[in-house]
């Protein structure tokens, strides 16, 4: 079966060095390639505040992972993350099946209006200058502003 | 989806224009004339409803931290459900705020 993509996100207290942040990532990197998944994408957010506590933390350092792997694997991440006392909070989300909606609705509505544009007789992209003259005008209502400062 | 929407904020319309039509008072009348709500992800075409996006999602959480309910923000039913989600995953992240009291 093809691999399932999730996101993992997860926070740290503020205080955390930077060598803990890689100490649990490769942490993390271990139980993902033991089970056979891969991270396909890391992305550090850095410090952030708290929309409320937790705990005691008004900020946090945010990690997020995007990995491909099985259900099991997460099942697992899952459990280990919550037994870790540096970690404050984590979320794991699929996110597969809601990328592929969001795609097909997106080349759906793309070969649509080029279908459309074709039978007016117009090319099927959208040409520079063609479109809204409205928002042409507000961005030279704020270039005039601009000058006029 | 559209239709839904549609037909909705009109249903909407129409009740209040029944209302309004009774009483004739000026300040009133200027009630008819409401513009109609429109769902924000239709209109701009915004297919993905993500929860890391707390740019997009802020407008629809007021400062008690309820979700804004779709009569008020116009949402269509669809964006609203996509949208709820959205919320309650941020609010587990601690990037929007739950219900304060």
């Amino acid at each position: 079966m093809a691999d399932r993509q999730y996101e993992l996100v997860y926070i740290l207290p503020p205080d955390t060095t930077e060598q803990q942040v890689t100490d649990l990532q490769t942490q993390v990197e271990g139980v993902v390639s033991k089970m056979h998944g891969h991270i396909e994408k890391t992305d550090p957010w850095g410090r952030k505040k708290l929309a409320y506590e937790i705990g005691r933390h008004k900020e946090g350092v945010y990690v997020l992972d995007v990995i491909n792997g099985s259900g099991e694997l997460m099942k697992e991440l899952d459990r280990r993350l919550k037994v870790m006392d540096l970690v404050i909070r984590h979320m794991i989300v699929r996110v597969d099946q809601e990328k592929k909606v969001v795609e097909r609705t997106q080349t759906k509505r793309r070969t649509e209006s080029e279908r459309r544009r074709v039978k007016r007789g117009l090319p099927p992209q959208r040409q520079p200058g063609e479109g809204r003259a409205i928002e042409l005008d507000e961005t030279d209502d704020d270039r005039f502003d601009g000058v006029e400062v | 989806m559209a239709f839904g929407q549609g037909r909705s904020g009109g249903g909407g319309r129409g009740r209040n224009a029944d209302k309004k039509t009774g009483d004739k008072a000026q300040g009133q009348r200027r009630t008819l004339f409401r513009r109609r709500k429109v769902c924000k992800f239709c209109a701009d075409k915004i297919d993905d409803i993500n929860y890391k996006d707390v740019k997009l999602l802020g407008p629809f959480v007021p400062e008690r931290g309820k979700i804004l309910p779709r009569r008020i923000s116009g949402t269509c039913a669809m964006h609203q459900r996509k949208l709820q989600t959205a919320i309650k995953r941020a609010r587990q992240i601690a990037l929007i705020h739950y219900v304060t009291d």
